[in-house]
């Protein structure tokens, strides 16, 4: 038998050929999901596995009409802003510092090893400090989501930034041209591949982020949710919290690649 | 009153200061280039070739020595000289034309209708006319060349400054390149330093032939074309020139073996 890929590049024939049909972009990938879900269903029926080790995925669907859409969107809307407030706000503190560590040798010595060491301490550790320090409010919540996520922002961002054709910046140098263009026209654009897949990566983050600021305090929210249901020993509740935050995660994560592909289609590597 | 030479060399020397101590690049190099003059550097890779390019454009000051340009010392980057790099370099995201004027958007901020027709006549002049709303990567490396070209023609610089633009390009694309710079120089003549690795296209191109040796990199003879202007394909079967660059090959493979 063989080990190598199945041949999908034949010429067409007239009737669909089912592996045509598998290899349609998602097709494989949401087949895989049903199979799982259906052999889960079975494993939990037919082994009769207590629902607090393992629920049944029907009796953790069930729990979606029982709580209601409105509660849903209630602690849905929580979590989301708090993620969204938070990445927004690294974005708008990690773009200016990657440009100046990249401006100024000075910056990247002093800097740098400090940002090393901010990223190095567990963010959970310091997140129940932190919302003894900042008190209720989304405040604690959003500057903890800022503090997970705005890191692989600052060196990807940066690295983009120094990235740039050493051709265009004594072009640039020649031409004496204002400093803030070399940034503005040269630097920052090309940038935009490194910042867009730190972007993806960072708003996953945002997420976990809001959630764990949500179990240190917190009473709303998805990850509040889940905590609470868990403490009511609801479990199959639990894991529809869970599934509506890897839902909220994935729709994040296709938005950034959405606006890369609309703000920035030269970005993107090119299908020939 | 004698007019001055537009790019003049006097004794210059170049040391790098690296991590594992002093390279010395440039050795006691003196030359002069003519207004109008299309003068063709040729030496072993590392001779500091580039480097050269560097100081005239002002992006690099030298350790002994000077460089005069149109009479005054280079003290910094001077804004009457283009440069085309040995890579397209151009910006991914904006469209031919717009690269063609990204030096006068870059230095001012915005660019008028003048400088869009001028964008034009020289994507025309380049052979690219009908191109200009095209972005990089839908051109051929030769072609993204030309709107190298372009760009660096673009705020009509005195001197042009070649850094080996044609090293990237197949065999067939280069010759075609050699024979449009004839072409376009002979419109509008410039002084233009281009370095190269090849003999012929040096021998084709140039008015002189600069000859360096390896590090550090000094003057080891220059010589002039002899054959006259205009020239064109049959020029590279002219024996004047096969004769010249078979001596150049000679010279470069000596100083190899020595």
């Amino acid at each position: 038998m063989s080990l190598s890929m199945p041949d999908f590049t034949k010429p067409e024939s007239k009737r669909p050929d089912p592996r045509r049909i598998l290899a349609a972009p998602g097709v494989a990938a949401i087949l895989t999901i049903l199979g799982t879900v259906a052999l889960w269903e079975l494993a939990a029926r037919t082994l009769d596995i207590p629902s607090y080790l393992l629920p049944a995925p029907s009796s953790i669907f069930s729990t979606f009409p029982s709580i209601g859409a409105e509660r849903w969107m209630g602690h849905v809307w929580a979590t989301l802003r708090v993620a969204l407030l938070g990445f927004a706000l690294a974005i708008a503190i990690a773009i200016p510092l990657a440009i100046a560590l990249v401006r100024s040798p000075a910056l990247n010595r002093t800097l740098y090893p400090l940002l090393v060491i901010v990223q190095s301490t567990p963010v959970v550790a310091i997140a129940p400090i932190i919302i003894v320090v900042l008190g209720a409010g989304d405040a604690p919540r959003i500057v903890i989501t800022t503090l997970i996520c705005f890191f692989p922002l600052v060196v990807s961002t940066a690295t983009g930034l120094a990235a740039t054709p050493p051709e265009l910046i004594e072009l640039s140098r020649s031409l004496r041209a204002p400093a803030f263009r070399e940034i503005t026209q040269i630097r920052l654009p090309f940038a935009v591949p490194y910042v867009f897949s730190a972007l993806k990566i960072s708003v996953t983050l945002a997420v976990i982020g809001a959630v764990v600021a949500e179990f240190c305090a917190s009473d709303a929210g998805v990850g509040y949710f889940i905590q609470f249901s868990t403490s009511m020993f609801k479990l199959p509740q639990a894991w529809a919290g869970l599934f509506v935050l890897a839902a909220m995660s994935l729709a994040l994560f296709q938005a950034v690649s959405w606006a890369q592909k609309l703000l920035f289609p030269w970005s993107l590597p090119r299908k020939r | 009153m004698e007019t001055p030479a537009a790019i003049r060399f006097d004794r210059l020397g170049q040391v790098f200061e690296t991590g594992s101590g002093r390279v010395e690049a440039l050795r006691n190099v003196s030359f002069e280039v003519a207004r109008h003059e299309f003068l063709a550097v040729l030496g072993p890779s590392g001779c500091g070739k580039s480097t050269l390019l560097r100081m005239i454009a002002g992006l690099l000051e030298p350790t002994s020595g000077a460089v005069e340009v149109f009479g005054r010392r280079v003290d910094g980057p001077r804004e009457d000289i283009g440069i085309v790099f040995q890579k397209p370099t151009l910006l991914p995201w904006a469209n031919i034309e717009d690269n063609v004027m990204f030096p006068v958007r870059h230095k001012r901020g915005r660019v008028g209708s003048h400088d869009r027709d001028r964008a034009q006549e020289l994507l025309r002049m380049v052979g690219l006319e009908g191109f200009g709303k095209r972005l990089p990567d839908e051109l051929s490396g030769g072609m993204q060349q030309r709107v190298g070209i372009a760009r660096a023609l673009h705020m009509e610089p005195d001197i042009l400054l070649m850094d080996e633009p044609f090293s990237a390009l197949d065999a067939l694309t280069r010759e075609e390149m050699g024979f449009d710079l004839l072409r376009i120089f002979g419109e509008r003549p410039k002084t233009v330093v281009f370095i190269t690795h090849s003999v012929s296209e040096a021998a084709l191109l140039a008015d002189r032939v600069l000859v360096m040796t390896g590090r550090p990199g000094s003057v080891l003879t220059e010589l002039p074309v002899p054959v006259a202007r205009p020239r064109g394909r049959e020029t590279i079967k002219d024996p004047a020139v096969t004769e010249l660059a078979a001596h150049l090959r000679d010279l470069l493979l000596q100083r190899d073996a020595a």
